[in-house]
């Protein structure tokens, strides 16, 4: 595009923005959403109108400046719109996590008062209808699907298509009020609030000015050298702060199409119509796709599992050099280009990755295999490093500098700098305003100089300027004889087997390490399947011999790669045992973005701890569990708990 | 509250309309057993109704009458004020009404959306030539039909196995598939055969909202059968028992709950006869 980007005295809030967009790229799509088996498209300048509309009718509504309004849903359109329209009539938008359960959302929408609510669909209504008594301040609510909604009062509920009515019918009486209001729009107000998911005590809420949020958005599009012809598919919780920035800040800083899957379980579908060119993913999304082709591979043909093997091989030999352009030889670029007919090319396509040019995966550290397979196809995948609290980006990897150890470089406009305990720190254009109706916690975050703690420890490597995190760090502890105690570097070791899908390492303190083990059902399963092992229940599965046997297995190669690090050597696995459920963040166990939650765990289960400690050889428990609808239950079960293999210092010499 | 002749609002504030089929004194006979005698009730325009009743109480045999299946040897069927004639399978759906199987009769080798889209047939006008050409009207035909399919997938949330070959499918997913294509037809009144037989609790109770969503959203009649006592009581405006061929109870769930013969027959007492 010939377009230039302008500077900070274009645009300058995100309703700006959208205006721009409307003359610039009027014709160009913005949205789409599939829906009745058809790709639905809505150009920039519809889009203007409908936000537009709706806004108005939210004047109608009664909506004052300053108001929140709560987004709840998943990810479609006419939600984002609503975002938008809640920033034109000078409210702020708060977007939710929908898969909340009530009390939840209770808690959110009482601590920031929201007066209105824009919901998808039937079972958000019912959810907030049921704490509605609690909030003093919630007046009406405006619904998106109308199925099973007819009976309701409508006293206070409308269909969003209804209030966009209202807006378009009660226009003229409105417009200058809704032009005098965006007018007041600039850097310094607020553009939206997120709440944190909390892996420590109550959610809070992270308000982004439309300084953060345009900034970002900017310097990150020039950063990857996004275009106007890009796409992305909008899938990832509309309450996350990465969602917002790409669906709505770089969207509509860089006039992309954002594309909205017809609903959770079409997304794999959806994703290959679209194929982005633009695509964020967690780690463990590329890990699950990962493991289905390899699932799949296994039921080949020995003919199309040889040709598969010998071309992977060829890939991962020179597939992430020439991503990166440095010199291959002829010959391998010859067999690589073979390759691509035959087996990336295909197998991009039906992973829906064929046209990715800029790919991301962050929040979790991911496995070096997953990283190098996708890199090896030549799909450009990178990792980045961000939170909240900076609008996401900190660090991120460039092109051509990538590797599955480190987070990348500094962003354009981000500073670093290290503490004495490790812990890293950052101040950037993006960095929050506050902690909403919480100054405590805001002055604890960030200083009087702009810098914010990240909680995350880490180190900047000399040689090539890239930061590396290697955990939480509160987390980070002294072992009883004073080494390091690193538990989430471990854990991620472990996870990287396909096999173990959750992993909590205790040892702070003590002389030596141990773990619980999640076990994955998928893999496992396929496994058990594939070798005739009959299994009645997840439970079964973890005790299996044979599955305890493989675990332990892993547990010991994790110790051997662990004991070559000198920092890190005394966080060897001596004792572990195989969870009998599956850890879950309905039982409060990880937060809602799957972080585990080492107190809650820690208290619930200190009886296996004991057990891991004391030298038992097994410990009978009973567990509280929590069912989808809000029922509670118990399992008991017997566990058994396995000594690893450890070994000594740098040297691969076994010791217990 | 039955006596209203243009219909009432039930307590959740749903319109039910006057009687658009009624039953008069039916008696069907296969040789010389009597599978049923001398039964008569009504269906009421967008209400849903149940018939309950022990194992080969007639059930299934009343719904094959409604249908227009079975001819009883006595009897009149009135449907939207007229005496029905005795009539083809074809007939029966020309005339609006839809059904599903106890026993899944779907098209294993096809896919679920051209499943839903035989359930239009009944909306098609042109015929094999121009079918064939695939020009003009028969085009335009087509992309009708298949956007009323299309919301109906929408509707019964079956978008991610749209093109999905229904011989791979679930069975609970099967029977979500054969409402779809039943609901495709527009029907007047919808009849389901034991629609929750074989589910597990969370697949019953998705196909339970389904049922009230479509009675609720297209204001569909519907009548069904039913075993499961507890999604009976919960779903249906009113209830006929039937035991032994004959009606033993009719009324609300809670009149039929109370009802004496209905608990003898459920819990099972000697009969006399």
């Amino acid at each position: 595009m010939a377009y230039k980007l302008v500077s900070a005295d274009g645009p300058q809030s995100v309703p700006a923005l959208l205006h721009r967009n409307a003359k610039q790229f009027a014709n160009a799509p913005a949205y789409r959403e599939k829906e009745y088996g058809i790709w639905q498209s809505w150009t920039w300048s519809q889009t203007r109108d409908e936000v537009e509309a709706l806004a108005l009718g939210l004047l109608e509504l009664g909506a004052n400046e300053g108001d929140f309004i709560a987004i709840i849903g998943r990810n479609r359109p006419y939600l984002y719109w609503a975002m938008m329209a809640a920033e034109m009539v000078g409210a702020v938008p708060v977007p939710l996590y929908q898969d909340a359960n009530a009390e939840e959302m209770a808690y959110v929408l009482e601590h920031c008062g929201a007066r209105f609510a824009i919901v998808g669909d039937q079972e958000q209504v019912d959810k907030v209808l049921e704490v509605q008594d609690q909030l003093s301040q919630f007046e009406r609510m405006i619904y998106l699907d109308p199925r099973g909604l007819r009976k309701y009062d409508h006293a206070a509920l409308d269909q969003y298509s209804a209030v966009q009515d209202l807006g378009r019918k009660t226009r003229d009486k409105h417009i200058k009020e809704l032009e005098a209001r965006q007018a007041k729009l600039n850097y310094d107000s607020t553009g939206v609030m997120l709440y944190t998911s909390g892996t420590t005590g109550k959610p809070k809420g992270v308000v982004l000015s439309n300084r953060n949020i345009i900034e970002t958005a900017k310097s990150s599009s020039e950063f990857d050298h996004l275009r106007q012809t890009d796409d992305i598919l909008a899938y990832l919780p509309m309450a996350w702060v990465g969602d917002f920035i790409f669906s709505v800040g770089q969207a509509l800083w860089t006039g992309f199409c954002t594309n909205c899957p017809e609903s959770a379980d079409t997304m794999h579908v959806d994703l290959r119509e679209i194929g982005p060119t633009y695509y964020f993913a967690p780690p463990r999304v590329f890990e699950t796709q990962l493991t289905s082709v390899m699932i799949r591979m296994e039921d080949a043909s020995r003919f199309k599992k040889w040709l598969f093997d010998t071309f992977m091989g060829i890939a991962r030999r020179v597939g992430p050099d020439i991503l990166d352009g440095k010199p291959v030889g002829f010959m391998d670029r010859l067999k690589y280009g073979l390759g691509e007919l035959m087996i990336y090319g295909p197998l991009k396509n039906t992973l829906g990755l064929s046209r990715v040019r800029v790919g991301y995966t962050a929040g979790e550290a991911i496995g070096p295999e997953i990283f190098d397979f996708y890199r090896s196809l030549g799909i450009n995948l990178k990792q980045l490093y961000g939170q909240t609290e900076a609008t996401v980006f900190i660090t991120a990897q460039p092109d051509g500098e990538v590797r599955s150890d480190t987070v990348g470089v500094t962003c354009p406009g981000v500073e670093l700098k290290i503490a004495d305990n490790g812990e890293v720190f950052y101040r950037s254009p993006g960095v929050f305003v506050e902690y909403y109706k919480n100054p405590e916690s805001t002055a604890d975050t960030k200083d009087a100089e702009g810098w914010v703690a990240t909680g995350d420890a880490g180190f900047i490597e000399e040689s090539t300027g890239h930061l590396r995190i290697i955990d939480r760090a509160k987390d980070v502890g002294k072992m009883a004889d004073g080494s390091l105690f690193a538990p989430k570097y471990v854990e991620n070791k472990l996870k990287f087997f396909p096999n173990i899908l959750e992993a909590v390492v205790f040892g702070n303190g003590r002389t030596e390490c141990t773990a619980f083990i999640n076990i994955d059902l998928t893999a496992v399963g396929n496994w058990a399947e594939r070798n005739n092992i009959g299994y009645a229940s997840y439970q079964e599965l973890a005790r299996h011999p044979q599955v305890m046997d493989q675990i332990q297995s892993h547990v010991e190669e994790v110790n051997a790669s662990i004991a070559e690090d000198e920092m890190l050597s005394g966080c060897q696995v001596h004792r572990f045992v195989v969870l009998h459920k599956e850890l879950d963040a309905d039982d409060g166990e990880l937060t809602r973005t799957r972080k585990v939650r080492r107190k809650v765990i820690g208290e619930k289960f200190e009886d296996i701890i004991n057990a891991l400690y004391d030298g038992s050889s097994s410990v009978s428990t009973v567990t509280e569990v929590t069912y989808e609808d809000g029922r509670k239950g118990s399992i008991s079960a017997t566990l058994e708990v396995r000594d690893a293999k450890v070994f000594a210092d740098n040297r691969k010499k076994a010791a217990a | 509250m039955k006596d209203q002749a243009d219909g009432y609002i039930t307590a959740d504030g749903r319109q039910i309309g006057p009687v658009v089929m009624e039953m008069k004194n039916i008696t069907l006979r296969f040789g010389g057993v009597e599978a049923i005698k001398d039964i008569s009730f009504d269906i009421r325009e967008g209400e849903i109704r149940a018939i309950i009743g022990p194992n080969g109480a007639g059930k299934s045999s009343m719904l094959n009458v409604i249908s227009g299946f079975y001819v009883p040897q006595e009897g009149e069927v009135w449907y939207k004020g007229a005496r029905r004639a005795p009539m083809k399978p074809f007939q029966v759906a020309e005339q609006g009404i839809a059904r599903t199987f106890q026993n899944i009769a779907l098209f294993e080798g096809m896919s679920v959306l051209d499943n839903v889209m035989t359930g239009r047939l009944t909306h098609m006008e042109t015929g094999l030539f121009w079918q064939s050409l695939w020009k003009g009207k028969a085009e335009r035909e087509e992309t009708a039909n298949r956007e009323v399919a299309e919301k109906i997938i929408d509707f019964l949330e079956i978008q991610a196995i749209r093109k999905t070959p229904v011989s791979r499918l679930s069975y609970g997913l099967k029977k979500r598939v054969e409402l779809a294509r039943a609901l495709a037809a527009e029907p007047s009144i919808l009849l389901l055969d034991e629609p929750m037989a074989g589910m597990n609790v969370e697949e019953k109770e998705d196909m339970s909202r389904f049922i009230l969503d479509v009675n609720d959203e297209f204001g569909t009649t519907i009548a069904l059968i039913e075993h499961d006592m507890g999604v009976v009581m919960d779903l249906s405006d009113r209830v006929v028992v039937m035991d032994y061929g004959k009606k033993i109870g009719d009324g609300t769930p809670h009149e039929v709950r109370n009802n004496q013969a209905v608990i003898d027959a459920y819990l099972g007492v000697a009969h006399d006869d």
